[in-house]
């Protein structure tokens, strides 16, 4: 687990997440509310919350810096360390594990060369054991950033697998 | 190497004759063909009528109409929505909210995805005229944060309300506004309790307030505030639209309606399937299920959702209705079924389900923080041949100091399954300890046992 003392040096929103925040903020009674929705902002802009997001997060709503930390230090969708370019998160849990979900964990460690809770060194995947996705009735399911995978097996890993190098040797990984 | 288990109390279990299921259409309309997601499809069908309708009879005769629907609440408690919308203050001058939960996570449960996914604008009626109903001005759907595209679903069918006019100043000509709004979780199963979720809402850590207070009078930003889960309110329409009689017609007294019937695990057919209230496992298993997969006996059922106590194969004869589950000592719960057949490891299935409590245990109380841990790492012990019998009186030991002891539900439902397996399936526990590990030829050990 990362300590979350990693510096991404000085930080600040551009004026499309500064003005998506203040339309975030106009939905709630109180600035903290608008907190979990921010955080994801500065996620999608910075790719993970370093010290210095947390900071900038805190300044930007009005809100104590030990409130943010506390609250995404609580969440396991908001990253405390970066993330591979292409985030595989395998669902590990019991309907998935009836449909042989360990088998496409193996596949996928094999595919990339690492361990569940590892990152390729090219940056481009980071690969994870999750829990439940609520899809259970396309089991098994993974999830590749935003998008969710069902009915999945050794060879549709391989498949998907190679597509998502291919993606990431076109475009080159995260710097 | 592979030692045979002991028979198991199913396994010589005759079949009785089925009943053929009826599969429903009212709620689950995927075989349509249409894209509901677009309100102007959705409208075609007779979408947002419902809401006219409720503001043509008034707030009362919904109210009352969805009492005598007797709509068990879909989120897995089964406590009676209208009851709950009745305890609603009236004579207040906070504002008031109703928050959508939308956090689905139990293990076994994936409904509420098919409305955020296809269905959208029926939430958002069902959401509407409730808002109409008791006098509530804003709503947050509290959607799982994983459910990216269903966010962006949601978000958009929001805005086609708000440009039709159903939302917004004068909402659907009540001479209210009403507004509503998405808020996406972050990835913590705890918040689908109802107290997390408003936590979380406000912006903190999803760690389960102490009750009372109840959310009906300090709820969300210490205000009356409403909470629905998403089939829930789904079925809300079709209960102003045909009534309260019709709806009680398609399941049982005091359980009424259709609802949505998720069938995870070992069957050949799995997906979701809505039925009538009433309709049993078996007949769901071996009806819409088409039994089980590759013809293997069944070896045990969980018929909620993975918190609710497990079943052996010849228990499977229950309705599925909030009350006869309880009375056979399990719950309804979600309607996730999760089959489970011979040759499958119960006790790597319930390290599986243990892991994941002790996972999504929000720390706040000792015993399910502590409790839940030691749990998993018990069954892992037994499941890797470094387990001893005491191990099993321990492993109900720690279940029972949970039970009960905690401020939330999740510490039960990380007990029940424990202390259920146990109790129903002892000998393979057993077996585990006197081979020194698993006993099941073929078992995959899977790698991440780190805990």
């Amino acid at each position: 687990m990362a300590t979350g003392l990693e510096s991404q040096g000085a930080v600040a929103f551009g004026s499309a997440a500064a003005a998506e925040i203040g339309r975030i903020r106009q939905r709630y009674p109180t600035a903290l509310a608008a907190l979990i929705p921010t955080l994801f902002v500065a996620q999608r802009e910075f790719g993970w919350l370093s010290d210095d997001v947390l900071e900038l997060v805190a300044r930007t709503l009005g809100v104590p810096a030990t409130k943010v930390r506390s609250t995404a230090t609580f969440y396991t969708m908001l990253k405390k360390e970066p993330v591979g370019r292409f985030h595989v998160q395998i669902c590990k849990n019991i309907s998935c594990y009836l449909r042989n979900s360990d088998e496409v964990t193996r596949a996928w460690e094999d595919e990339l060369g690492i361990a569940c809770g590892e990152s390729t060194d090219d940056g481009h995947f980071t690969l994870s054991e999750v829990e439940c996705l609520a899809a259970c009735g396309r089991a098994p399911v993974v999830q590749v950033n935003e998008d969710y995978h069902e009915w999945q097996t050794a060879g549709t890993t391989h498949d998907l697998a190679s597509k998502l190098k291919a993606e990431a040797n076109s475009k080159g990984g995260r710097s | 190497m592979s030692v045979s288990l002991p028979p198991l109390p199913g396994e010589s279990a005759p079949a009785p004759a089925l009943r053929e299921v009826k599969l429903y259409d009212f709620l689950l309309r995927d075989k349509h063909g249409k894209d509901y997601r677009d309100i102007a499809v959705y409208r075609g069908a007779g979408g947002y009528e419902a809401v006219k309708k409720a503001l043509a009879v008034g707030p009362d005769v919904v109210v009352a109409e969805m009492k005598k629907a007797s709509v068990r609440g879909r989120g897995g408690a089964g406590f009676p929505a209208g009851v709950k919308w009745g305890f609603l203050p009236k004579d207040t001058t906070k504002p008031k909210y109703l928050v959508v939960n939308a956090d689905e996570g139990e293990p076994g449960t994936f409904k509420d995805n098919y409305f955020l996914s296809n269905d959208p604008h029926r939430l958002i009626e069902g959401c509407i005229i409730c808002m109409l109903s008791l006098s509530v001005g804003t709503c947050y759907i509290y959607i799982r944060g994983e459910f990216f595209n269903q966010i962006a679903t949601v978000d958009k069918a929001i805005q086609q309300a708000y440009k039709a006019g159903f939302l917004g100043e004068n909402a659907a000509g009540s001479g209210r506004r009403l507004d509503m709004y998405v808020h996406t979780g972050a990835g913590a199963y705890i918040c689908g309790e109802e107290t997390a979720l408003l936590e979380s809402l406000e912006g903190k850590p999803g760690q389960p307030r102490l009750k009372p207070p109840f959310p009906a009078v300090v709820g969300a930003f210490g205000c009356p505030t409403v909470i629905n889960n998403v089939e829930t309110l789904a079925t809300v329409p079709l209960i102003v639209e045909k009534g309260a009689d019709w709806f009680l017609s398609l399941g049982i007294e005091r359980d009424g309606g259709s609802r949505l019937v998720g069938l995870s695990g070992h069957v050949k057919r799995p997906g979701l399937y809505e039925v009538g209230v009433g309709v049993t496992l078996r007949e769901m298993i071996y009806g819409p299920g088409g039994g089980i997969l590759d013809n293997r006996k069944l070896k045990a059922v969980i018929p909620g959702g993975s918190s609710c106590p497990v079943l052996t194969a010849d228990e499977i004869d229950i309705p599925m209705t909030v009350d006869a589950m309880m009375k056979a000592g399990t719950m309804l719960g979600t309607c996730g079924i999760i089959v489970i057949a011979e040759g499958t490891c119960l006790v790597q299935s319930l390290a599986r389900i243990s892991h994941f409590y002790a996972h999504e245990s929000c720390g706040q109380c000792t015993p399910c923080r502590e409790g839940t841990g030691w749990m998993a790492r018990v069954l892992d012990d037994l499941e890797h041949g470094r387990g001893q019998m005491r191990d099993i009186d321990m492993l109900v030991d720690v279940a029972d100091q949970i039970g009960g002891n905690t401020i939330c539900a999740l510490g039960d439902a990380a007990a029940l399954p424990v202390q259920s397996f146990v109790k129903k399936f002892r000998a393979e526990f057993e077996a585990h300890v006197k081979h020194g590990g698993c006993p099941l030829a073929g078992h995959p050990l899977p790698r991440w046992t780190k805990g």
